[in-house]
């Protein structure tokens, strides 16, 4: 391939070969069971508005009932012109998306060209069809290329489809309530980032498994706003997290030197190649 | 999202749809409506595009999981394109239906998707081919396909006259879309109709407001 997008092209058919491994740990581990999968009760939201993209997501990654991480980052980098959320399994979004981001990279060198938004959502398609939604991502995939501002969705068994507004996540349905309400095609800046927010919103306040902060992030030909976090979070716990101490807080009552006594047991010298 | 995903036969996003293909006198209406469902509960998209190009003259409407179809819509398009370039001449309609057919019965474990492939060539005009699930080809005159189709069989049984024109046609092939989706709940939105005749090809939409009325609406 004059244009190879991977250092080398994948195997047909499927790649199992961790089913093996996992099987054997599986056997290891008491009760036989394998720890679940970290998924993102996620909302993730886009929209496309007059010269650009809006992209948006919540930080709350969960482990069943237990918040794993309240600061997660959703929205990843694919391209300079490029970004894309993810919902799912969390693993699966981030190295999916990571994989995505690497073969652009090639491509770009060895093309001298921009990466294009189909570009991507065809590397994506292709590669969660071959894998046949055995990995867990919902993606919207949003960018600003010469062909104009798109914004895409990916579902885990390979389907694509292109539009203007579009939710994910577990908290999809809460947040599409208010873009259906509110959306309209060619808004402006403040518009766009105001829905957003306040769809993200509406999946934070009404979906469990989101939560925390809002992430913004702004593609436009201009360059990308990555604003992280747009909004905190009103419950905010107060900890001090620095606990240095003034020196003479703790008084010292007594003090007394001992000196170690060492004797030398062995001597080695290890000549050292600068040539 | 695994909630959407009820008990439904398809995996992920489908196209439980209405799509229909008609010959007229000078060419060919291929049409469908825009609804992607999960699960049979929740519509995914209103507007998703069920009317893919696989050559110049020659288009294809899908049915059934919407992953399945896309992927073998792009090989499908690969392939015709390169045979065009080897044959230095537009592909056949029948070259088209017959590729979507080997894809669909070579693999008929794993997929879940049928298509109808309508189109105009020099050689045998406009024609209709339909391939469904197993990989069966056929050509007919008009086919309906997709779960809004069962609605509409006696209509179109009665309705179909060999060439019509194209105005004609036309009517007929949205009044069948809309019954169909009156009736089906995983059948709606807005309805997409292609026209292609030997000078090329048109998009129509009708949008939901402005498709016909009929009784107890």
């Amino acid at each position: 391939m004059a244009l190879s997008t991977v250092l080398e092209t994948p195997v047909a058919g499927f790649d199992f070969e961790n089913a093996a491994r996992n099987a054997a740990l599986e056997g290891l581990l008491e009760k036989g069971q394998a720890p679940k999968p970290l998924k993102t009760g996620t909302t993730i939201a886009g929209v496309v508005f007059k010269d650009g993209v809006v992209l948006g997501a919540d930080t709350r990654a969960t482990s069943s009932e237990v918040v794993a991480d309240k600061m997660c980052a959703k929205i990843h980098y694919i391209a300079p012109n490029i970004y894309c959320c993810g919902a799912g399994t969390a693993a699966d979004t981030e190295k999916t998306t990571d994989l995505l981001s690497s073969n652009l990279t090639i491509f770009s060198l060895n093309s001298g060209r921009n990466p294009r938004v189909v570009m991507a959502i065809n590397i994506l398609q292709d590669m969660l069809y071959r894998y046949k939604g055995h990995i867990g991502a919902n993606l919207i995939l949003g960018g600003v290329d010469c062909t104009g501002n798109h914004l895409y969705t990916v579902g885990p068994y390979g389907s694509v489809n292109k539009v203007p507004y579009l939710s994910m996540g577990s908290g999809d349905l809460a947040a599409l309530g208010i873009l259906e309400d509110r959306f309209k095609s060619d808004m402006q800046l403040e518009e766009a980032k105001d829905l957003v927010r306040d769809a993200i919103h509406a999946g934070i306040m009404c979906d469990l498994g989101s939560g925390n902060n809002i992430d913004i992030c702004v593609i436009t030909k201009q360059g990308v706003d990555y604003i992280r976090p747009y909004q905190e979070s009103e419950y905010v716990d107060n900890r001090k997290r620095q606990y240095k101490y003034r020196p003479g807080t703790t008084p010292v009552l007594t003090e007394k030197i001992v000196p170690l006594k060492l004797e030398v047991v062995e001597q080695t010298t290890q000549q050292m190649d600068s040539a | 999202m695994e909630k959407h995903y009820a008990d439904s036969q398809t995996k992920g996003v489908s196209t439980g749809t209405t799509i229909l293909a008609v010959t007229f006198d000078g060419g060919v209406i291929i049409g469908s409506d825009s609804r992607a469902s999960i699960g049979g509960e929740y519509v995914s998209s209103k507007t998703i595009n069920k009317l893919i190009q696989l050559h110049d003259q020659i288009f294809c409407c899908i049915a059934g999981s919407l992953a399945d179809a896309q992927a073998i819509t792009k090989a499908a398009k690969f392939h015709l394109s390169f045979h065009s370039v080897q044959m230095e001449n537009p592909p056949l309609v029948m070259a088209a239906a017959s590729v979507l057919k080997e894809l669909c019965y070579k693999n008929k474990e794993e997929l879940q998707a049928g298509f109808i492939t309508a189109g105009w060539d020099r050689k045998k005009g406009p024609q209709v081919y339909v391939v469904s699930l197993g990989g069966m080809l056929i050509s007919q005159p008009f086919t309906i396909a997709g779960s809004g189709s069962t609605f509409i069989y006696g209509y179109t049984d009665a309705k179909y006259k060999p060439n019509m024109t194209r105005e004609e046609c036309q009517q007929f092939a949205i009044n069948a879309l809309t019954l169909a989706m009156g009736r089906d709940n995983v059948s709606g939105g807005v309805v997409h109709l292609v026209v292609i005749t030997e000078k090329g090809v048109e998009h129509v939409v009708v949008p939901g407001d402005k498709l016909p009325k009929f009784h107890d609406e």
